[in-house]
């Protein structure tokens, strides 16, 4: 009997962990593998070489632009964290009717029914030497020469990523603070607690899988990214995926594959470390 | 798995089109193993083209279709997409319309099979560029991968190109130009007359130079050896210390914030000079004439040290055989005769055949376009729009002028590994 219940388990399970054989362990089992090819300007050559990760770790381009594309993620992440979590709180505890809640949340949401390519370039015309930002400021008699750095810089990059991103970082905080039982707050209040003390040792410690799904989100995602930071820094800035890009596109694919598995194990590592810190099935 | 992905593509395509039924069969049945069904003339042909952007042109598609009944599918791809697809997937195209610089790359992967001279109606007509690499009997080769090292191999189903001229021909060439900087007259209020003078302190921040490396590099080197910071062997083969000493001083440079950005595509060229971000910068030509066409003045600076010249060509897929590969040949001398030649001079680029191009067009167009002569009346583009008006000058004046004025042709250089690897520090600096 029991036998034949191993049997169904084990069939129940199946669908999915064959999806997710074909569609993620033997695709990145084959990134592993390229990553130690050779290659030539026309052709990728099976072998087994480590020369890919000696190039890519030794050089020092390669711990520049992972220090750039660290700190562009760090900086995205404060920036989302603290924009992500004002707005949250204010839908989840100052707006009261649910109606109005939704509608708002709704707000937030539509932007991003448009491409993330489209509202990105939207920045370029606004943030130009002749933009509407620039040409505003002039006009308004605040500023005699336009502004240089609004445009093909690294505040340029980090200003889109948090228009493009603070999303994910509003729904899963949202989704933790409405789940936050409205007596504790009450409690709080009457055992003498101030707006501020509520909120520091109340809401944050319960919003804290919130804040840390979000965090995974923005992390993996502004690591990953190469559009964003070709885009808006002009070509003028490197991230570890517009190495890759370029790698692939002149054919270097072991190159590419060997800093991708280099990228995942660093991300893994981070997205491991902030799972130490939360609990997030606690969220689930 | 990926030959029966292209053959599923091959029938729907079928499907698709009824008039290029009969063609497609004769394209996938090579794939996937489906009967062979010869068609008796080129009505049904369809012929896969691949190729970058500025030569995937509907008209001649249409033209093509009116004239020779053989269906041209065409694929604009970027062009180092190009490259991966004619080296990854040969079963994927039937016209691989690549540049020379890539032919170097990847006519040595065996994708590509060279052309009987023989059939080539027009072949001798070819301006010399292409076979002896001569423009005029007493010019000099240019440096860089000049069209004629990569025009010929040894023999049929060789991949090893030859010293002289062979029989057998790799790339038909469709367009070619020389490229210079761009500059907006009206907002660099000074002359510009040589490549250095991007380097100009009073451009700082208003200047942008291509981000493609194997031909940002070229730019680089262009601007280096005018500015006398480098002294090369050749442009378009550098040593390593040349790569080095041509990317320490492009940081050194983008670091003192003399680069606004760097552009990749040609519409990013157009909107930096567009609106006013780069007064002078790296550009194609009929990235000038969009922004012209917006009524921004543009001028396409001829320069002292001469041009930086790409060109392209046509290349049959080694799978053609039997009648598409014969409805291929008759599409290559159609695209000679004339026609084709006319369309794209009027655009600003030069085609392969002058002498046929010449009767397809008028006294004036052929004045202004090829000769450097004000125009008499208003010059159009293809499309009929008007693109100069009457009394205007081509920038750079007559061909024998601006394709004489060459100094470098597009490259793929022995050191490419260690170049895209100082050209990324150069990004990441």
């Amino acid at each position: 009997m029991s036998r034949v219940k191993h049997w169904i388990t084990y069939l129940q399970v199946a669908p999915l962990a064959l999806v997710f054989l074909l569609f993620l362990v033997v695709p990145i089992a084959t990134i592993v593998v390229v990553s130690f090819f050779d290659y030539n300007t026309t052709q990728i050559i099976p072998a087994f070489l480590l020369q890919n990760y000696e190039e890519l770790l030794l050089s020092p381009v390669t711990w520049r632009t992972y220090q750039q594309t660290i700190q562009f993620a760090v900086i995205t992440w404060a920036l989302t964290l603290v924009i992500g979590f004002t707005v949250a709180y204010f839908m989840a505890f100052h707006v009261r009717s649910p109606t109005v809640q939704t509608v708002l949340f709704l707000l937030c949401t539509i932007p991003f029914w448009t491409s993330n390519v489209i509202r990105m370039i939207s920045w370029i015309p606004f943030l130009g030497r002749n933009g509407l930002a620039n040409t505003t400021l002039i006009n308004m008699g605040l500023i005699q020469q336009p502004l240089e750095f609004l445009l093909y810089s690294d505040f340029a990059v980090v200003l889109a990523y948090v228009h493009l991103y603070t999303l994910f970082m509003v729904v899963p905080i949202f989704n933790s603070m409405m789940r936050v039982d409205r007596s504790l707050l009450e409690a709080a209040r009457d055992a003498g607690a101030s707006g501020w003390q509520t909120l520091v040792n109340v809401i944050l410690p319960l919003c804290k899988p919130g804040i840390a799904i979000g965090s995974i989100f923005i992390v993996t995602i502004v690591m990953g990214d190469f559009v964003t930071v070709r885009m808006m820094s002009g070509g003028l800035s490197a991230s570890v995926g517009l190495m890759m890009a370029n790698a692939m596109s002149l054919l270097q694919s072991p190159a590419a594959a060997a800093n991708a598995v280099v990228l995942l194990l660093l991300v893994l590592f981070i997205v491991a470390a902030m799972m130490r810190m939360v609990d997030i099935r606690k969220e689930l | 798995m990926a030959r029966k992905m292209k053959g599923g593509i091959g029938r729907r395509r079928m499907l698709k089109g009824a008039a290029g039924a009969a063609g497609a069969v004769v394209g996938s049945g090579a794939i996937t193993g489906f009967p062979m069904i010869w068609a008796q003339t080129t009505k049904n042909i369809v012929l896969r083209q691949c190729g970058t952007g500025v030569s995937a042109i509907n008209e001649i598609a249409e033209k093509c279709k009116a004239d020779l009944g053989i269906t041209l599918q065409m694929t604009a791809l970027d062009s180092d997409a190009v490259v991966q697809r004619v080296v990854t997937q040969p079963n994927s195209f039937d016209i691989g319309d690549i540049e020379y610089w890539m032919c170097k790359k990847v006519f040595p992967a065996n994708t590509l099979q060279a052309m009987d001279v023989k059939k080539i109606k027009y072949f001798d007509k070819i301006v010399p560029i292409f076979t002896t690499g001569k423009l005029k009997p007493d010019s000099v080769i240019a440096q860089g991968t000049a069209p004629n090292t990569v025009s010929f191999v040894e023999g049929p189903g060789s991949t090893k190109f030859a010293k002289g001229q062979t029989g057998w021909f790799t790339m038909i060439p469709t367009i070619y130009n020389a490229d210079t900087l761009g500059i907006r007259p009206d907002l660099v209020g000074r002359k510009i007359e040589n490549w250095k003078d991007i380097l100009d302190p009073k451009f700082k921040g208003k200047t942008s130079i291509l981000n493609i490396p194997s031909i940002g590099i070229m730019d680089a080197a262009m601007i280096c050896e005018s500015a006398g910071i480098v002294k090369y062997g050749d442009k378009g083969n550098m040593t390593k210390a040349e790569i080095d000493k041509t990317i320490d001083f492009l940081i050194k440079t983008k670091k003192e914030g003399q680069f606004r950005a760097f552009w990749k595509t040609f519409d990013e060229s157009v909107n930096l000079m567009t609106s006013g971000e780069v007064v002078i910068q790296s550009m194609w030509s009929p990235a000038v004439s969009a922004v012209r066409a917006k009524g921004v003045p543009c001028v396409y600076q001829p320069l002292k040290e001469g041009y930086r010249a790409w060109g392209g060509g046509l290349s049959l897929a080694k799978h053609l055989q039997g009648a598409q590969l014969d409805a291929a040949y008759e599409y290559i001398n159609w695209y000679l005769s004339g026609w084709v030649g006319a369309f794209l001079n009027r655009q600003g680029y030069y085609s392969a055949v002058l002498e046929t191009a010449k009767a397809n067009m008028s006294a004036d167009e052929w004045g202004f376009w090829m000769e450097g002569k004000p125009a008499q009346g208003d010059i159009k583009n293809p499309q009929g729009v008007v693109v100069e008006k009457k009394g205007a000058v081509r920038d750079g004046g007559s061909f024998y002028e601006r394709m004489g004025a060459v100094a470098c042709w597009n490259a793929v250089m022995d050191e490419d590994r260690y170049m895209v690897q100082k050209w990324n520090q150069f990004i990441a600096a």
